[in-house]
Formats: C-alpha cells, structure tokens, sequence
C-alpha cells in the first residue's frame, strides 16, 4: 500500500480547496452536521411537544410527518429536496443547503421521538407537584419538567449527532463536496489508489464518530445527578 | 373553607368516591383514614383538582371546582400539598424548589422570595441545607423540604396525602413535628395518614372511610374510644395492634 496519494492531497481531505475555494471535505462533513444538528434539535424539540399536545388535530399532524419521515430512506429524502427546493425558492440554493434541509427534516422526526420519550419519562410526580403549586401546564414544561428532560436526552442527542456525521456521506449523492465526495474526486483523478484512499477515509470517520460516542459515554456518567448520600 | 356535597368519582367502573359530604372550616385539622383502597387519597386530591369529580359540588375557599369558569391555576396557588412521595423537582436546589412558584406565579423579587424561602426553611429546621440538591437529603429531610415549598406560596389549606408512609421510621417524628406545628399556628389542614398518634393529638376531627363512603366522621378522643362503625372498629383493631 502506498499511501504518498493522501499525504499529496491531505489539506484537500481536511478543509477541500478553502481559503483559496468553498469549505470542503471534513470541514464540510462537519459543517454539514453540526448545522443539521443545531436545527434538527430546534425542530425535534418543536415536533416532540406537538406530538404530546393536549389538542387531537396537532398530535395527528405531527406523528403522521414524524411517520412519513421516518418511513422513508435518507437518500430519498435527500433526493426530493434536491429536486424540490430549487424548483420552490428558484435554481439559486446551493446543494449544501438542500442537503441541511433534508437531514435536518430527517433527524427532526427521529429527535422528536427522543423528546417524547425523554417527557414521557419523567414521573408524574413531577408535574403534579408543579401544577399544585400553581404553575400553568406552560410552566411546569418549561421549568419543572424540559430541564430533566432534556438533561435526560443529552447521550441520545450526541448518539444522533454520530449518527448525522455518518449521513452526511450521503450528500456525496448530489455533488456536494464533502469528505466522501472528495475521496471520490482524489480516486477518480488518481484511479490507482483507491484502497489507500477508502480506508483513510473510513478512518476518519471511524476516529469522529468514536470521540462523540466516548462524549456522550463521559456526559452520561456526568449528568447522572441522583448520587445518593 | 372545603364543602363536599354529594360527590362522586368513577374511575371507569369503579365507584371510588361515593356520596361524599364534608365540611371543613377554617382553621380545622382534619384526619382521613381508612383501609388502603378506600378512596381516601383520591378523596384529598379532589380539592386541588388533581382528579377531577364527576357528580357534586365541591367547593374550595368559595370557587366552585366544577365550575368551567374557575380559575384552577388560581385555586391551586391557594393550597398547598404534600405527597407520599415528596416530588421535589431533583435538578433545582433546596432553596429554588422553594422559591420557583412565588418567582413565576406571583412575581416576588427573587431577593425577597430567597429570604421568604429561608425563613421557612428555619420553620422547618433546614436552613443549612439550602444549596443541596433533593438527593442529597434524608427522607425526612425531603418531606420538611416540601413542606415548606408548599408554604411558599402563602397557602390558605395544606394538604397532605400520606406524608409519613414512604419514611424511615426514625424519620416520621420529625415530619409529624413540622406538621403539629403548622397546625398549631391555625393552617386549615385535611391530612391522610395512618398516624393514629397524630391523628388524635393534633387533628380537630377524623374522618373514616372505607369504599369510597364516608363512615364515621367523630372527634378524636370519641373515635379512639367508641368507634360506632364495625369497620371503624375492625380497622382501628388492626392498626394499633397489628399481630393480633
């Protein structure tokens, strides 16, 4: 094995042609996943709760998306706002975009069933004591029962996250180039290496994805604040 | 202050509150006790709408609870309860779960409701402990924690649906302590417990129930001495000599 071909073209792996061009290869996986990951938690947190709301026509709007979404395979998701977002907002959207869009569409409907469970998880008790108090329905979810919650979900979270990083290979699809794409650019140039190539990749994904799950292994242990005396 | 009249709870089939009437003035310690399964949780957490009845009037410091237009976040602000199980909120500290209704409901200053929130934890003999988280704190010392969250609010009623049942029994004293006093300084209280002691040294009236009916309702000394229900008898029989 010769691996002179990924030390020659390592800045591109890492950062694409940036400064001199547009951000690519880790960087952009990176960049792609934590702009998912930022919305996607917004839209999970959004959908979770609408998904439990008191009022019957909201929960069924709400979990018939989340079914829908999850229903179907990312590649397609991704394929449809390809084709669908340009058609919409005008051929000007850059394929990144389209490719945020449809994973954070995608991980939205897996994240809102973590909040779901993460609400539905914490005792009754908990409410009762806060509504006896005095505290609205509003209240008592904003401040006596999301803070547990969401404490609750922080591993599942960056369980996603990992998750996400992984997904953004799939962007390679529509020519966006991230660290995929670039290995497959880097190959097809070189056509010689192609095994140096993919296993430097797989590596480096490997080596991401374990320094988040090895995060959320350490919040886990971390956040578990029922030490008793 | 709390008028029962006529009411009646189903939970599905079950006939869990049958035809209660019950008037508690104000200032009154009033004790239920029964089997377990006789309706007497439920019948306590009727007042502040944690179940709602059925059939009835049930009226609280003069709102109507099976009125549509009664303001129910309202009703609640005015009593207070405490649960078997303490439910302090696990992720705020002592202080903050004291302090977190009167900040948000009624809008103190959090300067003035942190110096109302030690006041009470003086009351009930905690102040050292307010910077802990509830897991740090004994049984005992959750449930005087949660007291005095239910305090906080400046409460007209208390109530307290098994405060003693979840303890150690090294640590029931110190509860039935901080609820005697409370008592003391003229809190209108309805109070399920199995605590007999209690029940006949602080409580004004003690209230019988078995199945969801009210049996007995008499004066502590009166029920001790001559219980009139056979079940009242059986029940009492039991519980203050339990291998015989």
């Amino acid at each position: 094995m010769d691996f002179q071909v990924v030390w020659d073209n390592l800045s591109y792996f890492f950062v694409g042609r940036y400064p001199k061009g547009p951000l690519g290869g880790v960087g952009l996986t990176l960049y792609l996943a934590v702009v998912a990951l930022a919305l996607s938690f917004v839209g999970g947190l959004i959908l979770g709760l609408l998904s439990i709301s008191r009022n019957r026509a909201v929960r069924w709007v709400s979990s018939s998306f989340i079914q829908i979404i999850r229903g179907m395979p990312l590649l397609m998701v991704i394929f449809w706002m390809f084709f669908l977002l340009p058609a919409l907002f005008g051929k000007g959207m850059p394929a990144s975009m389209t490719v945020i869009t449809a994973l954070t569409l995608f991980t939205s409907a897996y994240m809102s069933e973590i909040v779901r469970a993460g609400i539905m998880g914490i005792p009754k008790g908990q409410t009762e004591a806060a509504v006896s108090t005095g505290l609205t329905h509003r209240q008592t979810m904003l401040y006596v029962v999301l803070p547990q919650a969401l404490r609750n979900m922080i591993p599942s979270f960056v369980n996603q996250f990992v998750s996400m990083i992984k997904d953004t290979s799939l962007a390679f699809i529509v020519g966006v180039a991230e660290l995929t794409q670039i290995a497959t650019q880097v190959n097809n140039r070189t056509m010689m290496y192609p095994t140096e190539i993919f296993l430097f990749i797989a590596v480096i994904y490997f080596v991401i994805c374990f320094a988040f799950t090895e995060l959320s292994r350490w919040l886990e242990r971390r956040l578990a604040y029922t030490k008793s005396i | 202050m709390i008028r029962f009249e006529g009411v009646h709870k189903w939970f599905g089939a079950l006939h869990v509150l049958n035809d209660i009437n019950l008037h508690v003035k104000p200032g009154e310690v009033v004790v239920v006790c029964g089997p377990s399964g006789s309706g007497k949780s439920t019948l306590i957490r009727t007042i502040n709408r944690l179940e709602p009845i059925q059939e009835g009037k049930l009226v609280v410091d003069g709102m109507d609870l099976l009125d549509k237009r009664t303001d129910i976040n309202k009703l609640r602000a005015e009593i207070g309860f405490v649960f078997q199980q303490f439910n302090l909120y696990p992720h705020l500290t002592v202080l903050k779960n004291i302090t977190l209704a009167p900040i948000k409901i009624r809008k103190v200053p959090p300067k003035e409701a942190e110096a109302q929130a030690m006041a009470l934890l003086e009351r009930v003999g905690l102040p050292e402990k307010r910077d802990a988280h509830p897991a740090q704190l004994s049984g005992g010392q959750q449930q005087r924690v949660a007291i005095a969250r239910g305090l906080a609010m400046k409460p007209k009623i208390m109530l307290f649906d098994e405060p003693t049942s979840a303890l150690d029994p090294e640590m029931i004293g110190e509860v039935l302590q901080v609820m005697k006093d409370l008592a003391e300084s003229g809190m209108t209280m309805m109070v399920v417990t199995h605590e007999m002691g209690f029940a006949r040294e602080v409580s004004d009236r003690i209230v019988f129930m078995d199945h969801g009916v009210i049996l007995e309702t008499a004066e502590p000394e009166e029920f001790f001495k001559n219980p009139k229900h056979d079940r009242a008898k059986q029940f009492l029989k039991q519980i203050l000599s339990p291998m015989h």
